[in-house]
C-alpha cells in the first residue's frame, strides 16, 4: 500500500480513517515471530462466531419459535429446505467447535501467562466473552425443543430458584411461567437470536481492540515492546500482515477440515454434539431417565452435583466459574510463560486440566456414589489450582508451606468428617488420599527438591 | 502441531468407547445392519411399515412424496404401493387412527416413528421388533425384551409366530436374586422362517433409519469432495505460508 493513497481510495480516507485502521490493525500491527500451535484459536473464534452468525441468520429464516411448531420446523429445515441439514449441522457443530476453539484459546492463556500486566482487562472481556457464549448456548440448545432441550433447560433455570430469598420469583421471571413452556421458548429465541450475538460482537471489539493497545503476548512470556529499534518497530515483532494472515490461513483450512469431517460424516458425534434424546419432542409429562447438559458444561455441572446441598452446590459451581475472572491477581507471579516456570507450576497446570477432562466426563454420567466422590475430589482439586496459583506468586518461607499444607488439608478432612457415614467410609478415606497426595507434593516435596524452582527469563524471545 | 491434532481429536472421540453398556450380553446380540443405499431393502421396508406399523404410527415429518424418490419408487408406484388411505401423493406419512382414542385402546399413543432410529438408535428398533414374548399377565399377551411392559402388541406376530422367554436366577452382589430372560425360543410358528422374518425386521428397521435422516447419503457424498477441497485450500495456503515467511530471521 503506497503512503499517497490516489482516487476512491483517498475519497474515502479523507471521510473515514481507514488507512489509519488498516494500518494499526493489520499492516503494521506487530506480532512477536513465535507464535505456535496454541495461537491459531484467537482468529479461529472470530471464524466459527461468523460461521454461526451466518447460518443462524438462515436458520431464523425457516424456524419457527413455537412450543408447538418448533420442533418439527427443525424436521422441515433438515428435510425440505435446500441444504437446510447442512446449515443446521454447520450451527449446531459451530456452537460445539466454539467452545473447543474458546477452550483451547484459553488454556493458551493460562500456558503463557497472557492474562497477566498489562492484558488484565483483555483477559476480563475474554472471559464476559465466555460467559456470554454460555448463555448463547444454553438458550439456543432450547430452542430445538426437543426432551434434551426441554429438561436441560429446567435444570438449569430451576438453580436460580436456590438464590435465598428471591431465587423462586425470579426463577418465574427468567420462565415468564411457572414451567419451562411457550413463553420461554420465545423470550430464549429474542435473546439467542438478537440481544446476546450483538452483544457478543460488541464484546469481541473491544476484546481485539484491547488486544491491539497492549500487543500480544507469546510463549517466551517477554514483552516485545520493551525492544524496539530506531523506528520504534519492535526487533521480534513482525507485521500481522501478511505472516500472520497467510499462517492463519492454514490454521483455517486445518480446522475447517475437521469441522467439516464433523458436519457431513458425525454430526451428533455419538451424541455429544447433537444428544440422541433431543430427536423425541419435548414432553413435560415425561422426564428422561438421565438429563444430561451438553459437554461443554458438564465441568460445571459435575461441581454443582459434586456437593449434595442444591444451593452449596450451586454457589461452587458459580464460584468456580467466577473465580477464573481473577485469575491477573491470583497469579501475581512475574514469570508469564511456562517455559520459565517451576515444575510445581507445570503440575499444577496438568493436575487442572486433569480434573476438568474428568469433570466433564462425569457430569454425563448419572450420579453413582462412586461417580459422585470422583466429582467432589476433582472439584477439591480445580479450586485447588487457584490457591496453589497463589501460593506459587513468590517464593514462601517453610512455616508458611507447612501452614497452608495444615490448613488446606484439614479444611477438606473436616468436611469429609461431616459427610462421611458407615456406607461412605472406605469410598471417602480412598478419596481422601488424592488431595492429600496433591497437597503434599506441591506444599512438601518443594522443601527437599528444587521442583519450586523458577528458570532464568531471557532478555529476547527465543 | 499434527500431533496436537491428533491428542485432541483422540480425547474427543475416545470418550464415545467409554459410554458403559448396562444391556445383558444375549439382547446386546441383536445388532442392526443398516445399508441405506441399498433401496430394494427400503422398499420392502416402506411395505412392511404401511402394512403392518402404519395403522397407528405416522411418520409425521416425511412425505409420500419424497420418500418414495428417495428409496426409488416412481409417484405412481407410491399411489398404487404405499397409499391406502385418501391421503394424496404430497401429504405427509400420517396415520388414519385417531391419537385419542389410540391412547384409551392402548393406554398410551403409539409415538410418531420419523425419528425413532436416531433417538434410540437403529439396534434398538431391530432387537424391539425381534424380542416380543408371550406374556399372559400383558393385557396385550406380549412382553418385550428390549423393552419392557410395552403398551404396544405383537403387530408381526403372523409374521414372526410366537416366542417364550427362558428365564435363569441371578443373584446379584446385595444378594438379591431376579428372574431374568436369558433367551428366547420360538414355540409357534410364524408365516415366515426365523431368516426370512429377521431380514423383514432388517428392512423395517433400516427404512427407518432412511425416515430419522432422509439426506445421509447426500451428506456423505458431498462431504468427500469438501474435504478434498481443504486439503488443497491447505496445501496452498501452506505453501503460500512459507514463501512469506522465507525471508524472515
Amino acid at each position: 500500500m503506497s503512503n499517497k493513497p490516489q482516487g476512491l481510495l483517498s475519497w474515502i480516507d479523507a471521510r473515514f480513517p481507514l488507512i489509519k485502521v488498516w494500518e494499526e490493525h493489520f499492516a503494521k500491527y506487530y506480532a512477536p515471530k513465535n507464535f505456535n500451535f496454541w495461537y491459531f484459536f484467537g482468529s479461529l473464534a472470530l471464524v466459527v462466531l461468523v460461521i454461526q452468525i451466518f447460518t443462524g441468520i438462515f436458520l431464523t429464516m425457516h424456524y419457527k419459535p413455537d412450543a408447538n411448531l418448533a420442533f418439527a420446523s427443525i424436521e422441515y429445515i433438515m428435510r425440505d429446505v435446500e441444504f437446510g441439514w447442512l446449515i443446521r449441522y454447520m450451527h449446531s457443530t459451530g456452537a460445539s467447535a466454539f467452545f473447543i476453539v474458546i477452550y483451547l484459546h484459553m488454556f493458551r492463556a493460562l500456558l503463557y501467562g497472557s492474562f497477566k500486566k498489562p492484558r488484565e482487562l483483555l483477559w476480563l472481556f475474554g472471559m464476559v466473552i465466555y460467559v456470554a457464549l454460555m448463555a448463547e448456548a444454553f438458550m439456543g440448545y432450547l430452542l430445538p425443543w426437543g426432551q434434551m432441550s426441554y429438561w436441560g433447560a429446567q435444570v438449569i433455570v430451576n438453580l436460580f430458584s436456590t438464590i435465598p430469598y428471591v431465587g423462586e420469583d425470579l426463577a418465574i421471571w427468567i420462565r415468564g411461567d411457572f414451567a419451562v413452556s411457550d413463553s420461554t421458548l420465545t423470550r430464549f429465541y429474542a435473546f439467542h437470536v438478537a440481544a446476546v450475538p450483538l452483544f457478543l460482537v460488541f464484546l469481541v471489539f473491544l476484546h481485539i481492540v484491547s488486544l491491539h493497545a497492549v500487543g500480544s503476548n507469546n510463549p517466551d512470556g517477554i514483552e516485545i515492546k520493551e525492544n524496539k529499534n530506531a523506528d520504534g518497530v519492535p526487533l521480534d515483532g513482525i507485521p500481522f500482515h501478511p505472516y500472520y494472515t497467510v499462517k492463519d490461513i492454514v490454521g483455517l483450512a486445518v480446522f475447517l477440515f475437521f469441522f467439516s469431517l464433523v458436519v457431513f460424516y458425525m454430526p451428533e458425534l455419538g451424541g455429544y454434539f447433537i444428544e440422541h434424546s433431543n430427536f423425541i419432542p419435548a414432553n413435560p409429562l415425561v422426564t428422561p431417565d438421565h438429563i444430561a447438559p451438553l459437554w461443554y458444561f458438564t465441568p460445571f455441572y459435575s461441581i454443582l452435583r459434586a456437593i449434595p446441598d442444591t444451593g452449596g452446590g450451586a454457589f461452587a459451581m458459580l464460584l468456580s466459574l467466577g473465580i477464573l475472572f481473577f485469575l491477573p491477581w491470583i497469579d501475581q507471579n512475574p514469570i508469564k510463560s511456562i517455559r520459565y516456570r517451576s515444575m510445581l507450576f507445570k503440575v499444577n497446570l496438568f493436575v487442572f486440566v486433569l480434573s476438568f477432562f474428568v469433570l466433564g466426563w462425569l457430569g454425563m454420567r448419572a450420579p453413582v456414589p462412586v461417580y459422585s466422590e470422583m466429582a467432589l475430589r476433582f472439584s477439591e482439586l480445580y479450586f485447588l489450582y487457584f490457591v496453589i496459583l497463589w501460593f506459587l506468586s513468590k517464593p514462601r518461607p517453610r512455616l508458611i508451606s507447612y501452614m497452608y499444607f495444615i490448613f488446606l488439608l484439614g479444611i477438606i478432612t473436616l468436611y469429609d468428617f461431616m459427610r462421611v457415614n458407615e456406607d461412605t467410609q472406605v469410598l471417602v478415606s480412598i478419596g481422601w488420599l488424592l488431595p492429600f497426595l496433591f497437597l503434599a507434593f506441591m506444599f512438601l516435596l518443594p522443601m527437599f527438591t528444587n521442583i519450586n524452582e523458577d528458570r532464568i527469563v531471557p532478555e529476547r524471545i527465543t | 502441531m499434527n500431533k496436537y491434532i491428533t491428542a485432541i481429536f483422540f480425547i474427543v472421540f475416545s470418550s464415545q468407547v467409554m459410554t458403559a453398556s448396562e444391556t445383558p450380553s444375549e439382547l446386546a446380540k441383536y445388532v442392526a445392519y443398516t445399508n441405506i443405499s441399498d433401496q430394494a431393502s427400503l422398499q420392502r421396508g416402506a411395505k412392511y411399515f404401511v402394512n403392518y406399523c402404519l395403522g397407528c404410527h405416522s411418520l409425521e415429518h416425511a412425505s409420500y412424496e419424497r420418500t418414495g424418490r428417495d428409496i426409488g419408487l416412481t409417484n405412481d408406484l407410491v399411489e398404487k404401493n404405499l397409499i391406502f388411505t385418501q391421503n394424496k401423493i404430497t401429504d405427509k406419512i400420517i396415520s388414519s387412527m385417531d391419537q385419542q382414542e389410540a391412547e384409551q385402546w392402548l393406554l398410551a399413543k403409539p409415538p410418531d416413528l420419523t425419528l425413532v432410529a436416531r433417538a434410540r438408535g437403529a439396534d434398538w428398533v431391530y432387537s424391539y421388533l425381534m424380542t416380543f414374548y408371550k406374556d399372559e399377565n400383558r393385557p396385550t399377551g406380549v412382553n418385550n425384551w428390549r423393552y419392557p411392559n410395552t403398551a404396544m402388541p405383537h403387530v408381526l406376530l403372523p409374521l414372526q409366530g410366537m416366542q417364550a422367554a427362558n428365564f435363569v436366577n441371578n443373584t446379584d452382589e446385595d444378594g438379591i436374586t431376579r428372574k431374568e430372560i436369558q433367551s428366547l425360543s420360538l414355540i409357534q410358528d410364524g408365516s415366515l422362517t426365523r431368516q426370512e422374518y429377521a431380514i423383514a425386521v432388517q428392512d423395517i428397521t433400516n427404512f427407518l433409519s432412511y425416515t430419522a435422516e432422509p439426506m445421509q447419503l447426500e451428506r456423505k457424498s458431498i462431504g468427500f469432495w469438501v474435504l478434498l477441497f481443504f486439503i488443497i485450500f491447505g496445501l496452498l495456503g501452506y505453501f503460500l505460508k512459507r514463501e512469506f515467511w522465507k525471508d524472515l530471521h
